[in-house]
């Protein structure tokens, strides 16, 4: 059965179809039929940020805090431009995003309108896929068949550009059930003669190690039930990548740590050293692999990914498989109990007290003072004060991102936002409204340096706009600390342009906006500030005044392979040189 | 399986499944890309290459199912053969298209290119020019008393080849299609 409507109207009933509860937007002329829609309903909540850009991290914290698509509606032209860096962002962390543009009459492309851009020629390469829809008729299926495409396979990004006449035109519904979905269907079930080869190695594997990325979160909660299950049956030990986090939980047995650039030593170690690597919905990215004609010689590869352009991109995969990490785990476990649960005992508890060995270097130390904030510190407290809460972190971009993937915990999917493939500065406040959205309850932390924090702070008017109790824990070094980081490791500590002069009273900014300001510069004071923002029903901003120089370690320099890791100031000046120099 | 994904004995380079994957060698692959005729397709594909900084040598484009709303895209590329597996992997993943051929690992195939050359000349070097034609089995599809307009119909290299020698002749223009190719056999 079809029905007739407007454009505007379809688009508001093709997301009631889908399940939207929620969008994140702003209207602008090309957007007005969409918006008064949207007036004229109550199903749909609309979240009004205060700049582009942050509806789609606000949309992407949405998606990722509930692994349903986050939806944000964005006007022609400069509504438009201002997606991109989300998209973007979206794109490389395999984001469901489904994003509507208003664009000019269709009549009027080409001509240089008022607020015209091409839409869709400048989020081509930012989309998993995008559409311009120029009949009011094709409306609705289009939609329906972007929230398929934003949630199959390797989730991410899409973007429905939709002229203004389009909105105002009546056509017909179609209604999701009787949409086509076309032809994208990616494999979800990997190769059985694969995975019995990995179920082979795991049988033989002396020195194992698991390295688990977003993939498996992406996946949803039964892959994490699934990853959990078959590292406590096998007693292999587990890394993950920044972005996997909350997998396997922080408190487990086998937990090393993060891996990468700023991961752990022990966790570093293993990669290098072992023998059989189970790469698990992870993608050897550069921060990952450090020097790939060193990266971890010794070892078989496995590699499980549902995007088959994963496979053998940069590092040879030797057992290589094309599906979901759910059903991919799902054969692996049944195959390998079926064949008895062996696993060589001996020589993983061999390969153990090796990882034990490492684990004493204690990487994670720092020379802690009694009166200036070690930013680690601040973690550490914040760690401890919040434990047991029902807990959802963001983060911005830079050191403190770092910093807190490496002493913060945690111990479920879903509750870990952060800018991981492209390091979008800013967008850790605006993920943290879109939590704090799908989570009205829970605890929602963005953990900011004050220069990333600056580059969205217009979200404090959406946060006290909604009363979205998220609080803002600024560690506050007055500096761009992980560019002056590689400033000293690279350029002999001239540190052009990594300071900031001319910072806000963060107090009194909070105050402005009608929230909460804290500010805390006395380790002694640190545990009562932190309760208080945690106590107050309301946005915090909290002013954390840290140490200006710090460095986050351990750290493998850029061009170096795992095993080569910086683990203190002593070794850090002018520790980035040859090769290594062009590699960011 | 080879990470390859190619059955035994349908690659007419015997030794193909044996090359390393990630060895320096330069390979030229045709690659035939079908895809769902809407707009922006090509430029999808095209903003793939140049994004990911990999070689267009040649690439054809044009609907063949008007019904089904599909094109043919026949691209000629240069790469390792780690890039070349890349880019197969990373066009399966664009969305509007439907599946893509390597013809040169999946078997034999036929290759051909449509050239028009233009070739100026008076006297000796004229009727050299006819000659050669001749032997190319060139058609003449348009000829003023100083010059012909060539048409020659075959592989990128016997293209080449035919081009080199009108040179000397008095070669004015050239314009190329690009290659069109499908692989052998009924299937």
């Amino acid at each position: 059965m079809t029905r007739q409507m407007t454009g505007a109207k379809m688009v508001v009933q093709a997301l009631k179809d889908q399940g939207v509860d929620t969008v994140f937007g702003y209207p602008g002329g090309a957007m007005l039929p969409i918006y008064d829609e949207i007036f004229q309903q109550n199903d749909i909540r609309h979240i009004l940020v205060r700049h582009e850009q942050a509806a789609i991290h606000a949309a992407e914290g949405y998606a990722r805090s509930t692994g349903k698509p986050g939806v944000a509606l964005v006007t022609s032209g400069p509504g438009a431009t201002n997606a991109v860096t989300g998209l973007t962002d979206a794109l490389l962390d395999s984001i469901p995003i489904v994003v509507l543009s208003g664009q000019v009459p269709t009549f009027m492309i080409g001509s240089d309108a008022f607020q015209e851009a091409d839409t869709v020629g400048i989020t081509r390469p930012c989309t998993k896929h995008n559409w311009l829809v120029k009949e009011t008729d094709k409306l609705s299926s289009v939609i329906h068949q972007a929230f398929h495409v934003a949630t199959s396979g390797r989730p991410g990004p899409v973007l429905i550009d939709i002229p203004k006449d389009v909105q105002f035109a009546t056509g017909d519904y179609t209604a999701k059930p009787q949409a086509p979905v076309g032809h994208y269907q990616p494999q979800v079930k990997g190769d059985i003669e694969t995975i019995t080869q990995l179920v082979e190695a795991i049988e033989k594997a002396e020195r194992p190690v698991f390295y688990t990325g977003g993939g498996v979160i992406n996946s949803g909660p039964a892959a994490s039930q699934l990853l959990r299950e078959i590292v406590e049956a096998t007693g292999f030990p587990i890394t993950s990548t920044l972005m996997g986090l909350g997998a396997y939980p922080a408190s487990g047995k086998s937990w090393l740590g993060m891996l990468g650039m700023h991961g752990l030593y022990e966790a570093n170690l293993a990669m290098h050293g072992c023998d059989l690597m189970i790469n698990i919905g992870a993608r050897f990215d550069d921060r990952i692999t450090g020097r790939l004609d060193a990266f971890s010689p010794k070892s078989k590869k496995a590699h499980i990914d549902i995007d088959p352009s994963s496979i053998n991109k940069v590092i040879k995969a030797d057992m290589p498989i094309v599906g979901d990490v759910g059903h991919v785990l799902e054969d692996v476990l049944k195959i390998w109990k079926a064949r008895g649960r062996k696993v060589n005992r001996e020589a993983i508890a061999k390969w153990w007290q090796q990882i034990e060995e490492w684990k004493k270097v204690d990487c994670l130390t720092y020379k802690g003072s009694e009166t200036v904030i070690k930013p680690q510190y601040a973690l550490q407290r914040l760690e401890a004060l919040t434990k047991g809460r029902d807990r959802y972190i963001t983060t911005e971009v830079g050191q403190h991102q770092m910093w807190a993937a490496q002493y913060l915990g945690f111990e479920d999917p879903n509750r870990w936002m952060t800018s991981g493939g492209l390091g979008t500065m800013g967008y850790g406040f605006p993920a943290s409204v879109g939590v704090q959205v799908a989570h009205p309850e829970a605890l929602v932390i963005n953990v900011a340096g004050e220069a990333s924090w600056l580059m969205n702070m217009q979200e404090m008017g959406t946060a006290v706009q909604f009363n979205l109790p998220v609080k803002q824990f600024i560690l506050n070094n007055e500096r761009l600390g992980m560019v002056r980081q590689w400033q000293q490791l690279l350029h002999g500590e001239r540190y052009s342009q990594s300071w900031s002069e001319a910072l806000p009273d963060f107090v009194k900014l909070a105050e402005a906006f009608g929230a909460k300001g804290i500010i805390c510069k006395d380790p002694a004071d640190l545990d009562d500030a932190i309760m208080e923002m945690l106590d107050h029903d309301g946005p915090v901003i909290f002013d954390c005044l840290v140490e200006k120089h710090e460095n986050c370690f351990p750290m493998i320099p850029s061009g170096e392979p795992h095993n080569k890791m910086l683990l203190g100031d002593a070794q850090a000046t002018n520790a980035i040189a040859g090769k290594g120099a062009v590699l960011v | 399986m080879s990470p390859l994904q190619i059955k035994k004995g349908s690659s007419k380079h015997s030794a193909y499944n044996l090359r390393p994957t990630f060895s320096d060698v330069q390979e030229t692959h045709t690659i035939t890309v079908l895809v769902e005729n809407e707009p922006g397709v090509l430029a999808r594909v095209i903003g793939l290459f140049s994004g990911r900084g990999y070689n267009i040598d040649s690439l054809t484009v044009a609907e063949v199912d008007h019904e089904g709303h599909l094109s043919r895209i026949t691209i000629v590329t240069t790469g390792t053969p780690q890039v070349i597996e890349q880019i197969k992997a990373q066009l399966g993943r664009i969305v509007s298209v439907r599946d893509v051929h390597d013809l040169t690992a999946e078997g034999s195939s036929v290759e051909r290119e449509l050239a028009l050359l233009k070739v100026a000349g008076a006297g000796e070097k004229r009727v050299e020019a006819l000659r050669l034609a001749d032997i190319f089995r060139a058609q003449v599809v348009d000829s003023t008393l100083e010059s012909f307009v060539f048409q020659l119909t075959g592989t990128p290299d016997k293209i080449d080849a035919f081009a080199e020698l009108m040179r000397p002749l008095g070669l004015v223009q050239v314009a190329r299609t690009g290659v069109a190719a499908l692989a052998r056999g009924a299937a």
